[in-house]
């Protein structure tokens, strides 16, 4: 058992416990109601293909660590998502195209079959996503994995942020078509609530989402973005951002701007790393446990 | 201090969007004080702009390259049109800071285009 800073989280009936280091917490009632098994899946995000800075001088190799990681986890995840930011942003369309092209290949070498991919603000926002569609598909839709219902939202192909009047009225009709027990998981890039909005750490209309979500009872977003672990709750909604793969962000809010944590040549890839997030309970319970890139 | 309460400290209109003035009192200057600003990738220039409380100004902007935004949480959310001016008219009530941001996804310097209002007594 290699698991870092575990943490188990339960939706309690429009409450939510957070409790870290405890393992196997989150266990309870029937797994198998309603026919739902208990599976994991992992999460990857804001790998910046791309990158070239001192933030990490290893840029080059930090992805490929990462995949390796992944595949040699105990018991592969049942699937993989990746929350955005796949590669660096660049004003060149061959360029962005090159960069997605060899994020795509390193990534094939995962051996899970099913990985999903959303874009984010460096991958979609300066073409509303041309480039990430004609290597990934559509940039918002839904799937189902063992009776939970996952939406991923795009809110970053608008450059200004906005998941825009048209994915939201999508959303509402999918949203309608559930029972509002259902087990739901949202997965963005960006917050959908302001969590700093002065560091460009919001969605501008993300609270016309979650005023759509909030009639269901069992609600989760996960998200990217903030290149940290983080933990919100909007009322029963909980909301839990993950760790980078290029480098790690300052507290939310803790500075007057967003710069990179400088790398610790004597701790390398600190704050970076990934997470395996198990469903149990109906989809009522989450435990999230993180991974740095290389592990020991 | 500077950890203020921006609804408190601020009273404001975007005169772009046609928002209605908000005025303090009835004696109020004739003419705002008019402050012209450029937005450009991945800069507002000038970025920091010293005010006084009680004193009302219009902020002119003038995007020089592509749409950028200028959020000022707690107040509004703007959009740069390129080759337009933008008016912000601003009258803050009490010293402090007021951050303001671009929230339009501008490319590879994005993260580092802030600037802030530096309001003295």
């Amino acid at each position: 058992m290699q698991r870092r800073d575990f943490l188990a989280l339960t939706a309690l009936g429009g409450g939510a416990v957070f409790a870290s280091g405890l393992a196997g917490c989150a266990t309870r009632g029937d797994a198998m109601a309603g026919g739902y098994a208990d599976f994991y899946f992992v999460q990857l995000s804001d790998t910046h293909w791309g990158y070239q800075g001192d933030a990490n001088p290893d840029a080059a190799v930090t992805l490929r660590k990462a995949v390796a990681t992944v595949n040699a986890l105990e018991k592969p995840p049942e699937f993989i998502v990746f929350t955005g930011d796949l590669t660096h942003t660049t004003d060149d369309p061959a360029e962005r195209r090159r960069r997605l092209a060899e994020f795509k290949s390193i990534v094939s070498d995962l051996k899970v079959k099913t990985v999903r991919f959303m874009p984010g603000e460096h991958d979609a926002s300066l073409d509303r996503g041309a480039a990430f569609k004609e290597f990934f598909g559509d940039t918002f839709y839904t799937f189902d994995h063992k009776g939970v219902h996952f939406i991923a939202i795009d809110n970053v192909s608008d450059p200004g942020a906005k998941i825009g009047d048209e994915q939201l009225a999508w959303l509402s009709a999918d949203l309608a078509k559930r029972d509002k027990s259902a087990p739901i998981v949202v997965l963005t890039h960006r917050p959908l609530f302001d969590l700093v909005p002065k560091w460009d750490w919001a969605t501008r209309d993300g609270a016309k989402a979650i005023e759509l979500l909030m009639p269901y009872s069992n609600v989760t977003v996960f998200y990217g973005h903030i290149h940290q672990e983080h933990h919100q709750m909007t009322g029963h909604i909980a909301h839990h951002s993950a760790k980078s793969l290029i480098f790690p962000l300052p507290a939310p809010g803790s500075q007057d701007k967003r710069t990179p944590l400088p790398w610790d040549p004597s701790a390398p890839y600190k704050g970076l790393g990934f997470r395996e997030i198990e469903a149990e309970d109906t989809g009522a319970s989450y435990k999230v446990s993180e991974f740095p890139v290389v592990r020991a | 201090m500077m950890d203020l309460n921006r609804r408190r400290v601020l009273q404001g209109a975007l005169l772009a969007s046609g928002a209605a003035l908000v005025r303090a009192g009835s004696a109020q200057p004739a003419e705002p004080r008019v402050i012209e600003m450029t937005a450009r990738r991945f800069v507002y220039e000038p970025n920091e702009i010293a005010l006084k409380a009680g004193e009302r100004v219009v902020v002119a902007i003038r995007s020089l390259d592509f749409v950028h935004g200028m959020n000022i949480p707690d107040l509004g959310m703007l959009d740069l049109m390129p080759g337009k001016v933008t008016k912000l008219e601003l009258q803050p009530k009490a010293p402090g800071v007021i951050d303001f941001v671009c929230d339009n996804f501008c490319g590879d310097g994005h993260e580092e285009m802030h600037g802030r209002f530096v309001v003295s007594a």
